[in-house]
């Protein structure tokens, strides 16, 4: 069939009939695109412009009230400048050691599979069954998937037994569950598809005969790989590193079960000031995670055009 | 490529076999553990196979209703589902033809995504929150009568659901662009040289090549709304979704009647996913079979 190609229809004909609907066909975009936008506007771009507002009230305890106050920020980083620091300042520290650790064992083991899908499965169905093995459990709930960890690292847990019966340890380990040591594997097992889905897309798109004309040209496996394939993988990477830094950074239910209330976050404490209705508060915290955020991503997107990636 | 297959197939092989092992590990831990005999307690070993904890939880877990928390997140999963695929995809074919401002909604798109779900959901609270104390504040001042008793906004299918589109949307987005870019204009164009109108060359060409990309959008969409629990929580008002009583429920039942509830949470979602799955599948051998019959004579 492919050989009976039909003749493209010329320009110059279609062009004065089209040249009318053409001011219809814009105005159609809009009113295609409106609904998307009203739904960033309203419960987005409102939301966030009224919490940086909130951040500048005063409350009580019955009630907030408009005003133009910089308490809520003074309260926030009340005591930075002393030698043991504030809380605020160690929550912040404590949350970018988890995204800090999260990162170096994601991003290693995201290219890895990544780069095992695209570069050494051969056959495109099996290549496409086990990428749909790794996002699978990416499918079922967060909160499941973190009580599945109570049975294997519990003190009786399943790690604890075998380590005892093979006669490694006397007595349980304590730290396996509850502990920063669970918060970081919590964290690699469910963001560690993040970094596998946008290191593939990106490799999946690098042209085979730049590798050949690597290797004809002399370079050794790990030059090939360092040389042309990992800065080719920039952008995957970039985004990847994006999705694990807000995950890490805006969490505070993994810290929370899998530190057993016992770690501090910086959403944990938003959390928590919501609760006790203390808006203006949380509002602060907000608008100060945010910036933080967004100053980590910004350096990340200056490696990329984010657009051109799809 | 093909070449021998040399130390790194094997090395880099082994790290995705593990990774599949760490991946599903513990939730086929819990899947077994679920199954405990009546006295068994959270941890191995096995005290017998039995589906105890299945039918107690069937019975209520304590105070929570934990049935009608899942029929919540089920009905804000289906509406969730069915605004994503209809706004994605017809944000998707606006951002096709283009016009002014598109950067902007992109941008919004992105940002929607990378903002700390925290945040956004006590954007979204503090929303409704002043909507509704603006309101008490009307009714006071006006006295009009259908103001006086009235409570507030939040809700499943007000503030959560804008919760849930915040998150779902974007990934909507994302996966037409990708879909569009692969899509060719020449299909379009000979629809309309044969005279289509826009309406009916959306209904009878661009929607059927679509079919299976916009079946994984609303799949995307339902999974991610019925598992959200970060935008959700500050967003909600009285009445939990699912992962949020799961979430709760996490911390006071210490019996395997919560392996039964991840279990069967877990084979929801999977029923799910393979039903949409099979539409596809479907979808796509009935188009061949009648693109093969509009070919015979």
């Amino acid at each position: 069939m492919n050989d009976l190609t039909l003749p493209r229809p010329a320009e110059t004909v279609a062009a004065p009939v089209a040249a009318a609907p053409r001011a219809r066909r814009r105005s159609l975009a809009y009113l295609q695109a409106a609904p998307l936008g009203l739904v960033f506007l309203v419960f987005l771009v409102v939301p966030l412009l009224l919490t940086a507002v909130v951040s500048f009230w005063e409350y009580n305890e019955y009630a907030i009230t408009p005003a133009l106050t910089l308490q809520n920020y003074a309260d926030l980083f009340d005591g930075c400048l002393s030698a043991d620091l504030c809380t605020t300042i160690r929550t912040y520290l404590s949350t970018l050691k988890f995204v800090a650790l999260t990162l170096a064992i994601t991003l290693p083991l995201g290219f890895s599979i990544a780069y095992f899908l695209a570069f050494h499965v051969r056959s495109d169905t099996v290549r496409m069954g086990l990428f749909l093995l790794c996002t699978i459990p990416f499918w079922t709930s967060n909160v499941i998937r973190m009580i599945s960890w109570i049975p294997l690292l519990g003190r009786n847990g399943l790690v604890n037994d075998t380590l005892r019966s093979l006669g490694l340890i006397r007595a349980p380990i304590e730290g396996l569950l509850y502990s920063d040591f669970a918060v970081v594997l919590a964290f690699v097992h469910l963001d560690t598809v993040f970094m596998i889905v946008p290191i593939f897309n990106s490799l999946a798109r690098i042209d085979r005969s730049l590798i050949e004309a690597a290797r004809d040209c002399g370079a050794s496996g790990f030059q090939t790989l360092w040389n042309v394939v990992l800065p080719l993988t920039k952008p995957g990477i970039a985004i990847g590193s994006i999705f694990v830094v807000t995950l890490v950074m805006g969490d505070f239910v993994t810290v929370g079960m899998m530190g057993g209330q016992q770690i501090a976050s910086v959403g944990k404490v938003i959390q928590v000031q919501m609760a006790y209705l203390q808006f203006p508060a949380a509002a602060a915290n907000a608008v100060v995670l945010l910036a933080a955020v967004l100053l980590m991503i910004l350096g990340l997107t200056r490696m990329i055009d984010l657009r051109r990636e799809l | 490529m093909d070449r021998p297959r040399g130390f790194a197939f094997y090395g880099l092989a082994g790290i995705f076999c593990l990774y599949v092992l760490f991946l599903y590990g513990p939730t086929l831990t819990i899947l077994t553990l679920s199954f405990q005999g009546p006295s068994g307690g959270l941890t191995f070993p096995m005290n017998g196979v039995s589906t105890h904890w299945f039918a107690k939880l069937w019975e209520g877990v304590g105070v929570v209703d934990i049935w009608a928390a899942l029929r919540r997140s089920l009905m804000l999963g289906l509406v969730v589902m069915a605004l994503t695929v209809t706004l994605a995809f017809y944000a998707g074919l606006a951002f096709r033809k283009g016009f002014a401002g598109a950067g902007l909604v992109f941008a919004l798109a992105v940002s929607s995504l990378i903002v700390p779900s925290i945040v956004v959901s006590l954007g979204i609270g503090l929303e409704f929150r002043l909507l509704d104390d603006a309101v008490k504040a009307l009714a006071e001042a006006t006295g009009w009568g259908f103001l006086q008793d009235h409570g507030t906004f939040m809700g499943l299918f007000t503030s959560a659901l804008g919760a849930h589109l915040t998150w779902t949307l974007p990934f909507g987005l994302l996966i037409m662009f990708a879909v569009f870019n692969r899509f060719s204009p020449a299909y379009e164009e000979a629809a309309r040289d044969l005279g289509a109108t826009g309406a009916q060359t959306l209904r009878h060409v661009v929607v059927p090549i679509l079919a299976p990309a916009l079946v994984g959008v609303a799949l995307f969409g339902f999974t991610l709304s019925f598992d959200e629990l970060a935008r959700t929580s500050q967003a909600i008002g009285g009445r939990n979704t699912l992962p949020l009583e799961l979430q709760g429920l996490t911390t006071t039942v210490t019996t395997p009647e919560i392996y039964a509830l991840g279990t069967t949470t877990t084979a929801f979602s999977a029923l799910v996913i393979g039903t949409a799955l099979g539409l596809t599948v479907w979808l796509q051998r009935r188009r061949a079979r009648r693109a093969l019959a509009g070919l015979r004579p």
